[in-house]
């Protein structure tokens, strides 16, 4: 199983579990992201920084640390 | 009165459409259950008059945020007869939840699908009827930017308000929303029936520029590249304009004012024109700078660019302790402190909240660039002037990041950061002026309350006791100035700037005007006597006290307001004086060793 952290740039994959404690939990799904949702990582920012997330018509960035806790199976 | 109240999600036009409905008839009130201030304004509907009441931007009815808790309490305390739900028709599969938890709480409400013309370039069409259907609410789509649809949404607010039953109450509100979910199956099947969507979105535009803006190496330097070309083009178009108006006023002064009021008594023919008229005359040259700074600031505020800024920095934000959404905030305080404080609430985590509230009055505001502007006029050439000024604006970003990283062991956090980028948007000609009209009011505002004030007291303090010569160190500020000498010399400023330092504290907007009341003199004569009396050291040194200790007594206030702590603000006010004093100090000494 992957994490939505190691996705290539122009990769993407589905939702497969979400691992946040309740209140980041809450915020993820309401900005779109659900169990088997297709999501593409559209870009990293240098040194480390956020991805760029595409949720259906959504872009979305969250840190790595956000990003770990998602978890994807390939398409 | 029948209350209306706006809802949506952050970014969907919502203030925009407020905006357009309420004209500039819109105040700030207070509201049972809630300690924020919500606009709200007196509209025309149907023939009534009715309330509209513009409530925070939120994801989900039932979240933790600050903003999200407002809209609940809100829900929760106050009547409401309508609400009007703003969506944004081009993530309408996403943003349909807000409309199903408010149609599960019972509300009467009204659905506007906004931005519709994104959606058509999207490729996505809505059945409007269809939606209707099976959301059992009255839909229609609107563009709150262009103002097509509304007149027609008004009217179906006013049709449904007036074949409305008893509506409900506050409390029956308040137990629903204790329960509810399984709101998504039932948003995936309306979405299903009722809109058509590509599988990939055609917003080729927003994915061209972003290719360019976001590019791993040169995202960043385009970043500060086009904020530099940003502040040249304030300056270039700024420079003359000023000078211009301090030309007008001057000359409104010697041919009119003069022999109109050349009978007065000696004091009151001061007070009026050595006093108010100098003082807020050279403050208002700065009006046409200020303007241009807030205009362009609007449009890149509105195009979307700021979260792209945020997704460029954010790592390197993190080693200091802060996130893209700090370095947002520090971007607003460019143009004002208090807004960009007040905006750190939709941080969750307070550890994060305070250190970036901690660096935001770092953050070089436009009151503080008239001071510069002014500054490096009389002390450089007009090519190095632009510099000096640019040469503020990284040192306000030097601060900045050594204040976080001082500060992050004690205000840590591990809050997530998450936000969303909207595609690329041009404001509108009218958005832009509204704005800029917005900012006028706030700085003549600011104007009647500190600066006719502050340059009469400047004016009192340097005319008295009488019998001795103006400004001399026999007046009252002659004495303060002395006071304070020990401590400001080895800064290298003296007795007549210090005056000005001291009102500075109260808004940045005086210190221009104080200096032209102390030295007794405005336009180009003031700048004359100040570059014989001052050399370029003791005047960076000036801006760079300036830059750093406290901006005024409004974001002191806002600082207070918001952490809901004392010694918290005077940790960060007593901070800001010590580090302008250090840095001051450090460059005064040094430049003097140096043999300049």
């Amino acid at each position: 199983m992957l994490n939505l952290s190691q996705l290539q740039p122009g990769e993407s994959a589905h939702i497969h579990a979400i691992h946040a404690e309740e209140s980041l939990f809450h915020r993820l799904n309401a900005m779109g992201f659900r169990i088997g949702k297709k999501i593409e990582l559209v870009r990293q920012a240098s040194f480390g920084g956020p991805v760029h997330v595409r949720l259906g018509s959504t872009d979305i960035i969250l840190r790595l640390t956000e990003a770990n806790r998602i978890q994807i199976a390939r398409a | 009165m029948k209350r209306i109240a706006l809802l949506g999600m952050p970014n969907t036009g919502k203030s925009t459409l407020f905006n357009r409905l309420s004209g500039a008839s819109a105040r700030v009130g207070n509201w049972p259950g809630i300690t924020v201030d919500l606009m709200s304004a007196k509209i025309l509907i149907g023939g009534h008059i009715a309330e509209l009441v513009d409530l925070p931007g939120l994801y989900d009815l039932h979240g933790f945020s600050d903003d999200e808790q407002v809209v609940r309490h809100f829900l929760a305390n106050n009547s409401v007869d309508l609400v009007m739900i703003v969506l944004n028709s081009s993530q309408i599969d996403r943003q349909l939840s807000l409309a199903l938890q408010i149609r599960a709480l019972g509300l009467p409400a009204l659905l506007l699908l906004n931005m519709q013309d994104e959606a058509k370039r999207s490729g996505i069409s809505i059945d409007i009827d269809e939606m209707s259907r099976q959301l059992g609410l009255p839909v229609a789509s609107i563009s709150a930017k262009y103002g097509d649809g509304c007149p027609q949404a008004l009217q179906l607010a006013a049709r449904h308000l007036e074949h409305q039953r008893a509506p409900i109450s506050a409390s029956e509100i308040s137990s629903k929303l204790e329960a509810d979910t399984q709101l998504e199956q039932q948003m995936e099947h309306i979405v299903k029936q009722a809109v058509q969507m590509p599988l990939q979105l055609t917003d080729r535009l927003t994915e061209r520029i972003d290719r360019v803006l976001l590019h791993p190496w040169l995202g960043l330097p385009l970043f500060f590249g086009a904020m530099y070309l940003l502040f040249q083009f304030i300056f270039t178009v700024g420079a003359p304009l000023q000078e211009g108006v301090a030309w007008l006023l001057d000359l409104i002064r010697s041919d009119v004012l003069e022999p109109l009021t050349a009978s007065l008594p000696a004091w009151l023919h001061g007070l009026l024109l050595d006093g108010i008229y100098d003082g807020v005359g050279t403050v208002a040259a700065f009006v046409p700078i200020i303007v241009l700074f807030f205009l362009v600031m609007t449009m890149v505020e509105d195009s979307g660019y700021m979260s792209r800024a945020a997704f460029l920095m954010d790592a390197l934000m993190a080693r200091v302790g802060l996130d893209g959404r700090s370095f947002v905030m520090v971007l607003m305080g460019f143009g004002c402190n208090v807004p960009a404080l007040m905006g750190t609430r939709v941080m969750r985590s307070r550890g994060m909240r305070l250190l970036t509230m901690m660096v935001i009055p770092l953050s070089l505001c436009s009151a503080r660039l008239q001071v510069f502007v002014f500054m490096s006029a009389i002390l450089f050439t007009t090519e190095q002037a632009p510099l000096v000024v640019f040469s503020m604006y990284l040192m306000s970003f030097v601060t900045i990041f050594l204040t976080a990283l001082i500060f992050k062991g004690k205000m840590r956090s591990s809050e997530p950061f998450i936000l969303e980028m909207p595609p690329y948007r041009f404001p509108t000609a009218k958005q832009i002026v509204l704005r800029g009209w917005l900012e006028v009011r706030h700085f003549l505002n600011r104007a009647s309350k500190f600066i006719i004030f502050g340059v009469v007291m400047v004016w009192a303090l340097t005319n008295f006791p009488s019998g001795v010569p103006a400004a001399s160190e026999a007046t009252y500020a002659g004495q303060i100035g002395q006071f304070f000498l020990p401590i400001l010399e080895p800064i290298g400023i003296d007795a007549k700037l210090a005056i000005a330092l001291i009102f500075g504290f109260v808004a940045k907007e005086i210190v221009v005007g104080a200096l032209a009341v102390i030295y007794g003199l405005q336009g180009e004569a003031l700048e004359l006597l100040m570059a014989q009396q001052l050399d370029w050291v003791q005047g960076v040194s000036f801006m760079l006290f300036t830059l750093i200790y406290t901006p005024c007594l409004s974001t002191i206030a806002t600082m207070r307001s918001e952490s809901k702590s004392v010694g918290y603000t005077v940790l960060a006010l007593g901070w800001s004086l010590l580090l302008a004093w250090v840095v001051s100090f450090i460059f005064y000494q040094s430049a003097r060793a140096l043999g300049f």
